[in-house]
């Protein structure tokens, strides 16, 4: 645990908003979202509680919103012009908090204290206690609306500040979503990104059993957004949608990022049962082990 | 004590016309109000504030959840977001987004509710709103403020604006007698008393404080000298005033337009029950849903009248146990 632990050791290196995505860029920011996985898997291993699956799919988005993409500063977090970004699906808090453990927001040993009695990360984002979070979330649905309310301030304050969401896929059977989509739209808040983190399992089996998603894109499309499709492992596929969205006007953007849930560990992925599954001492150690092999091939 | 209360009332103002002038009022002072509407803003009158400042008024359609998440957002943005639609729909369909969002987290929003208590009277039970200060009142860090006229009103709205926190601002759609004179002076928190007397104690919010203070003008004929207390603010709930009145008067009565069940009669009972018990009758709507029909004659029907408020007062101080043993019935259930 020691070794990763010092290999990760923060704060992790920040590409400026703007600069040349180069093959060392893709492939560091690739290599830490491995790193992060294995920080996860620690985490939930160690507390006997919390969600992988959902964590690991979302691994490199973060890894792209946070090193790259949002203009933030974890030295002046309250700084009224920081990009926000609203992570609806707060069930995978806890490759959130590895993310914004490293890039500065609080210690990386903190992390050990996830869901923790006195920890200042709850087993879901709280804005009050953690450093870094912008807004409660939990109970799913409410990143849109909300992502919707960030960005009409911004615009309100002529302020060039960037709203992003993060949204499960299961969460788009909630009905919120849709009045949140329908906002943004009305408003054309071009200020705002969404990223659907499809992974295509939620907790009790495949989106297409539970509530079918599909045909997500003309879903959005209808809704009067403009959409991106893109493997949402691929940190360079992510990064060049993320500028695109950027440039976007007079409409609000989504970004569907097709994922695998569990994605970096071959027994966890695309299973319902790692939604909130917390391995075994043998499934911890295997898993490391695969995570471990997949950063060492991108260190290369 | 005497510019307190105007007596008799020289008029009625329409709650919901005062509250639009104030918020147009408070656009003006406060350019940091937004304020949001689920497409009522006709019926509340907020919009007014739309016709005075567009620019920082969002209609999200009727979409009670979506209207306070996007409060939620405006509120991050340092923006101090008043949301409009009837009190029921904050109360039910949007109230995860308020118990998450606004109690849990904190969120700077105030929340308009419209139309509250039986005031939408020919709309029916599904419109009126009886359950919405036991819903709030239950969440932590929620302070709920009951407006009674409409110069309360007007003094009221700035001070839920620069409140530190959420707020639930309950209104009225009707027109309501004008009660308070130049000298009512309300404060988020403290509870005001408007009519001296030694034999009980009468404490009502909204539109019957004005039903109080003429119950209490009855029993005044009758040589049975009760004391009128307005609660504004039903949380944080003044205990300080509560016990106050208990400890000099031995007998108390609530009188809202709402529930018997967890609002103000909830509050102060609790507050008795651990604090000072005496005698505590509550009149309210007794645990059912209500009807369409005229305003008044709807608040009648449902015990929420003045004939109430004097029998009230009178079991309550059958109750006292210095009082001679009488056959008086406790509405008690």
């Amino acid at each position: 645990m020691a070794s990763t632990n010092d290999r990760v050791a923060l704060p992790a290196k920040v590409y400026a908003f703007g600069m040349h995505h180069s093959a060392g860029m893709i492939a560091d920011l690739s290599r830490r979202a491995y790193e992060y996985r294995a920080q996860v898997l620690r985490m939930v291993y160690g507390r006997k509680s919390g969600h992988i699956g959902g964590a690991f799919s979302i691994a490199e988005i973060l890894c792209c919103l946070y090193f790259h993409q949002m203009r933030v500063d974890p030295a002046r977090a309250e700084l009224p012009d920081r990009d926000r970004l609203v992570f609806s699906k707060g069930h995978a808090c806890a490759m959130l908090y590895t993310v914004l453990a490293h890039r500065g927001y609080f210690p990386v040993e903190e992390l050990e204290t996830f869901r923790a009695l006195n920890s200042r990360l709850q087993g879901h984002p709280e804005p009050a206690k953690t450093p870094g979070i912008e807004a409660a979330a939990g109970p799913l649905g409410h990143g849109v609306a909300i992502g919707a309310g960030m960005a009409l301030a911004a615009r309100m304050e002529k302020s060039k500040r960037r709203t992003y969401v993060v949204l499960g896929d299961g969460e788009l059977n909630s009905g919120v979503i849709w009045e949140g989509a329908m906002v943004a739209a009305k408003y054309g808040l071009d200020n705002l990104t969404v990223i659907v983190d499809y992974n295509g399992v939620q907790q009790t089996g495949t989106t297409q059993q539970i509530m079918p998603t599909e045909p997500i894109a003309a879903k959005w499309a209808s809704f009067n957004w403009h959409v991106i499709e893109i493997h949402g492992h691929s940190v360079a596929e992510i990064l060049t949608a993320l500028d695109t969205a950027h440039e976007m006007h007079g409409r609000p953007v989504v970004i569907i990022a097709r994922t695998t849930k569990g994605k970096g560990v071959s027994f966890m992925e695309n299973s319902p049962a790692w939604h909130g599954g917390v391995p075994t001492n043998e499934q911890f150690q295997e898993a490391l082990a695969e995570l471990e092999e997949e950063a060492r091939q991108w260190s290369a | 004590m005497e510019r307190l209360i105007l007596n008799p009332p020289p008029g009625v103002t329409l709650m919901r016309k005062a509250y639009g002038e104030a918020l147009v009022e408070l656009g003006h002072t406060r350019e940091d109000v937004v304020v949001l509407s689920a497409d009522v803003q006709s019926s509340d009158f907020s919009c007014m504030f739309e016709a005075a400042f567009p620019e920082r008024f969002i209609n999200v359609g009727i979409a009670e959840p979506a209207l306070v998440d996007v409060a939620v957002g405006l509120a991050n943005g340092g923006k101090v977001p008043i949301a409009n639609t009837f009190g029921f729909l904050f109360a039910t369909r949007a109230l995860e987004m308020v118990r998450t969002h606004l109690a849990f987290s904190g969120a700077n929003v105030k929340l308009a509710a419209a139309y509250a208590g039986l005031s939408d009277s020919f709309d029916g039970p599904t419109h009126q709103t009886i359950a919405d200060l036991a819903i709030l009142r239950s969440l932590p860090n929620m302070t709920v403020v009951v407006p009674a006229d409409a110069r309360a009103v007007g003094m009221l709205l700035p001070q839920v604006a620069a409140w530190n926190g959420p707020v639930y601002f309950r209104l009225c759609r009707n027109e309501l007698p004008d009660i308070f004179g130049e000298d009512y002076q309300p404060e988020i928190g403290k509870a005001v008393m408007l009519m001296p007397g030694q034999d009980a104690t009468i404490i009502a919010c909204g539109v019957m404080v004005g039903i109080a203070l003429e119950a209490a003008r009855r029993l005044a004929q009758e040589g049975i000298h009760a004391r009128v207390v307005e609660i504004h603010t039903i949380k944080p709930l003044d205990t300080e005033m509560v016990v106050h009145c208990a400890r000099e008067t031995g007998a108390l009565v609530t009188a809202e337009e709402h529930s018997i069940v967890g609002g103000l009669g909830g509050a102060v009972a609790e507050c008795l029950g651990e604090s000072y018990p005496v005698p505590l009758e509550r009149v309210g709507v007794r645990d059912t849903f209500t009807e369409s029909g005229p305003y008044e004659d709807l608040l009648r029907k449902y015990g929420l009248s003045s004939d109430a408020i004097v029998d009230a007062t009178r079991r309550a101080m059958a109750r006292k146990p210095s009082a001679a043993p009488i056959e008086v019935q406790s509405m008690c259930g």
